[in-house]
């Protein structure tokens, strides 16, 4: 199996230093050639925008949307989310449209309002999450297709998947909890795909 | 009730994470912000003016007028940096009110405190502090520091500078990797660090939060090479808008950045940007104008 880390900006380094913990040597994506044969794809935490314009100048969009039509495991964190999203509250950056999910950038606030707080996760097992949220965005729309991983406060969407796709509001790889980055393999090794969760699972760990 | 953490160390220095490989550009009101987010830019500095004028202005360098700062932060959706002088907290807390993203404790201001710089680690806002070496480094990621630039020298365009401070914090971890444990204490005493970040500093092999190449970048080629002698990402002060076409330039060093190791690439961006910055090279400045010197 291999699985490529999108490397235009952001943290990837981080990616790919929790996947070679798991024993998985990645990929750095740059070019749309280096997407040739991966199994699944990373798309790390960053500043949108910038991941939109290189994304577009180095005619990836098109390439990583197949990916995820085609069915190979895509996960995007924070920055990545957003570019995973049908449609975001503003006009810029503008997403690949490929997961079923409406996205609103900076959603917490400024840099001063970024948080740690820990999240009931069901699909990883019983033991709470500990998410770091940095300028990060929130899902306000979740499609028929979506299921929810985790929410926080109850009601907001942080963690969702759709099939082969999946997207985190937070950073899993900035913690030493390689769960996330585990299911991703699951995803994408596509020996069976986890089990479906259950719609709306998780909460706080207060719930 | 579930604990909610905010300005911790990891979302502090996350943030630095999340601007690596890419370019934080100075801007000094809302229409250059707008500018720069276009061309990619990761986050922007706001300041009053671009190092270079400040060389050319001479007096005294100070925090930018908040007004300026919030039109900026009005203006673009990326992370709003901006500059307090050395030592000068009130500045910091003022900036921290108004909810900057990250303040830049900065030697292109002028001092306010030529001994002591501030105790950052009381900040929910994250610093990012300049350096010439690993021992600058660690002591300013002692006093709370989550992000370092090393320093150049800011409104040249002559990249001497960075390359030199980029080659001795580099230099210092490949020494620190070889080095045995019996000689860190004499080496931390030297260094004027903890031993406890020296340690930290050896195992991971790498300063412990994220350093990027500040000081004198003006083409692809300087970002590049920055982006090669170990940089996480870089700023460019005077370089874009200091520049004939400030958003092809900026877009270019951005891709630079980006395609660091790839020839091909650098050639294209690097093709008809019209002139750079003019330049004043770093060797002709007297010692009392170089601004690097300005904090150990």
């Amino acid at each position: 199996m291999e699985v490529g880390v999108l490397a235009i900006q952001g943290d990837f380094a981080e990616h790919i230093a929790v996947l070679g913990k798991l024993g998985v040597k990645a990929r750095e994506v740059r070019l749309p050639e280096h997407l040739d044969s991966l199994d699944g794809l990373i798309i790390p935490g960053g500043e949108s925008t910038t991941l939109s314009r290189l994304m577009t100048i180095y005619n990836l969009r098109e390439p990583v949307a197949q990916m995820a039509a085609q069915g190979r495991a895509v996960w995007g964190t924070c920055a990545g989310m957003i570019m995973l999203a049908q449609e975001i509250t503003e006009n810029d950056p503008i997403p690949l449209g490929v997961m079923d999910i409406g996205v609103q950038r900076n959603a917490f606030g400024r840099q001063v309002d970024s948080f740690e707080q820990t999240l009931d996760v069901s699909a990883l097992g019983p033991d709470p999450f500990h998410a770091i949220f940095i300028r990060a965005p929130v899902i306000i729309r979740v499609g028929e297709e979506v299921d929810v991983l985790s929410t926080l406060d109850a009601d907001r969407p942080v963690a969702v998947q759709q099939g082969n796709l999946m997207a985190t509001s937070f950073h899993p790889e900035l913690t030493d909890d390689h769960r996330f980055h585990s299911y991703f393999l699951e995803l994408a090794g596509g020996n069976g795909r986890p089990p479906r969760p259950k719609r709306n699972a998780g909460g706080n760990s207060a719930s | 009730m579930v604990e909610v953490l905010t300005g911790t160390f990891a979302v502090k220095a996350g943030h630095a994470q999340m601007l690596k490989g890419g370019v934080i550009m100075d801007v000094v009101n809302a229409e250059q912000a707008l500018i720069a987010a276009e061309a990619g830019a990761v986050a922007v500095m706001a300041l009053e003016r671009v190092p270079a004028d400040i060389r050319a202005d001479g007096g005294v360098a100070r925090m930018t007028d908040p007004q300026i700062i919030c039109d900026i932060m009005d203006a673009v959706s990326i992370p709003v940096m901006a500059k307090v002088r050395i030592g000068h907290f009130v500045e910091a807390q003022i900036l921290e009110y108004l909810g900057v993203d990250y303040i830049d404790e900065s030697e292109v201001l002028t001092p306010a405190d030529e001994l002591h710089h501030i105790w950052k680690q009381d900040y929910k806002v994250p610093f990012v502090c300049g350096c010439r070496n690993l021992g600058e480094a660690l002591r300013r990621v002692s006093e709370g520091a989550s992000m370092i630039r090393t320093k150049g020298e800011a409104g040249t365009g002559d990249v001497v500078e960075a390359v030199r401070h980029m080659r001795a914090v580099q230099d210092a971890i490949r020494k620190l990797q070889t080095m045995p444990e019996d000689e860190l204490v004499v080496e931390a005493r030297d260094m004027q660090v903890s031993l406890e970040l020296l340690i930290k500093t050896k195992e991971l092999g790498r300063m412990p939060v994220v350093n990027f190449a500040a000081g004198g970048v003006a083409t692809p080629a300087d970002a590049a090479l920055m982006m090669q002698l170990g940089a996480d990402g870089v700023f460019v002060g005077s370089g874009v808008f200091k520049s004939d076409n400030p958003v092809q330039r900026g877009y270019a060093i951005v891709q630079a950045v980006t395609h660091y190791n790839d020839p091909e690439i650098l050639a294209n961006v690097s093709k008809g940007l019209g002139e750079a910055m003019v330049g004043i090279s770093a060797k002709s400045l007297p010692e009392e104008e170089l601004l690097a010197a300005r904090s150990r």
